[in-house]
């Protein structure tokens, strides 16, 4: 079953591609008869059956009932294996940037613009995480960027052992930047520790500036607020001091940026951050 | 949905404990989690049944304690209750706290036979 969503066939699970190498992965089975011959064959549909029951057999007479300590964290799990990304960022001076917001905010165009202007100075590596299609993959590749996407299927969020397989995809070289554009989904993702260095939400104009108290949890693990599309700010009915306000209520520590990936506006800003935290020693 | 994979997260846990135990399956899980820990009761029930399938927690009755938040403000040091991340202290309005309590999502025992 995909750990995400629960569903079983390769058309919804999780998928790693790159666009420049469109393997398909392949599940080959062998299966051996009574006469010792060997069978094998692929299955394209990714199906997982499991070819027996699971019973439960009660034995009424003695049953030994013993009570478990546990006391795990459930998302244990995710964090580990995010620690582990983490350290391998650490080793080989990675600066990791996780970019979180609703579908439509423009991580995409924000992520287009920055490779375009920043990567003659800086080596870029892109995951992209979206439920289907090589879309995003696609025009990122545009930029002789390595990337590679990960489709999610059904999952609406991307979790850290799935970067750490993207990782291995990606060949990363050192001192290099990693962008991973998540899910389009202002609610699962802030979960999920990915190991990144920074965790950046992007929140446009037209999204009404009480989002950041609708969904507070993205806002209170983010340490940056891109206000992304400030182009549009003399057509739409958004007060962006009331935005902030709303935002630092959640996360007193949170900076902010206005841009608009469109005209090029304050990206120069964002730049220089980009730059100054990427130099920054880790603690 | 992300509740699926919290609720695959503690299958996990639940099967690698049994194992360990060497038990057969789970009578009773007992869970820990906190207000704010982002999580929809109604979404953790409701993909439950589909998550524990053919897992030793198939039959396992859930018991979940419900932490409430928990702030100390960083400025004047009041201890607070909160409903939201974004509850500034009674006391003195700063937003700056520390949670203390309700980011918890913990599996806290199991009972196995």
């Amino acid at each position: 079953m995909c750990g995400t969503c629960g569903c079983g066939s390769g058309e919804n699970g999780v998928r790693i591609q790159n666009p420049k190498d469109l393997l398909t992965h392949e599940h080959t089975h062998s299966h051996i008869d009574a006469q010792g011959l060997v069978y094998e064959h692929t299955h394209d549909d990714h199906s997982h059956k499991h070819a027996h029951t699971h019973e439960h057999v009660h034995e009424h007479e003695q049953h030994q009932r013993k009570v478990i300590d546990v006391e795990k964290d459930i998302l244990h799990h995710n964090d580990l294996m995010a620690a582990r990304n983490r350290g391998l960022f650490e080793a080989k001076n990675i600066f990791a940037l996780n970019l979180v917001s609703s579908p439509g905010s423009g991580k995409t165009s924000i992520l287009e613009r920055t490779l375009k202007d920043l990567k003659d100075t800086i080596p870029f590596f892109v995951i992209e995480g979206d439920q289907q299609t090589l879309n995003d993959a696609n025009r990122i590749s545009a930029f002789d960027i390595p990337v590679v996407q990960i489709n999610t299927g059904k999952g609406c969020h991307l979790e850290s052992d799935t970067i750490y397989e993207a990782l291995k995809k990606l060949d990363i070289t050192d001192h290099a930047v990693l962008m991973i554009e998540n899910v389009g989904n202002l609610v699962c993702p802030s979960m999920f520790d990915l190991g990144e260095s920074k965790r950046i939400v992007i929140i446009s104009t037209t999204e009404g500036e009480d989002k950041p108290i609708k969904y507070p949890d993205m806002f209170h693990s983010s340490d940056l607020c891109i206000i992304n599309k400030i182009d549009l700010l003399p057509y739409v009915n958004v007060n962006l001091e009331k935005l902030k306000q709303y935002a630092l209520k959640v996360n007193p520590k949170l900076e902010f940026i206005e841009i608009s990936a469109t005209t090029g506006e304050g990206m120069e800003v964002w730049f220089t951050w980009l730059k100054k935290n990427r130099n920054q020693p880790k603690n | 949905m992300h509740e699926l994979s919290v609720a695959l997260g503690i299958v996990k846990i639940a099967e690698e404990e049994t194992a360990k135990a060497q038990a057969k399956y789970v009578e009773l899980i007992e869970l820990e989690i906190g207000a704010l820990a982002g999580i929809d009761f109604e979404s953790l029930h409701f993909v439950w049944p589909a998550a524990v399938k053919d897992s030793v927690l198939e039959n396992a009755i859930k018991k979940i304690n419900l932490l409430e938040g928990i702030a100390k403000c960083v400025d004047c040091d009041t201890i607070f209750t909160i409903n939201h991340i974004y509850d500034s202290c009674p006391k003195c309005k700063s937003n700056f706290k520390g949670i203390i309590q309700g980011k918890e999502l913990r599996v806290k025992a199991l009972e196995v036979v």
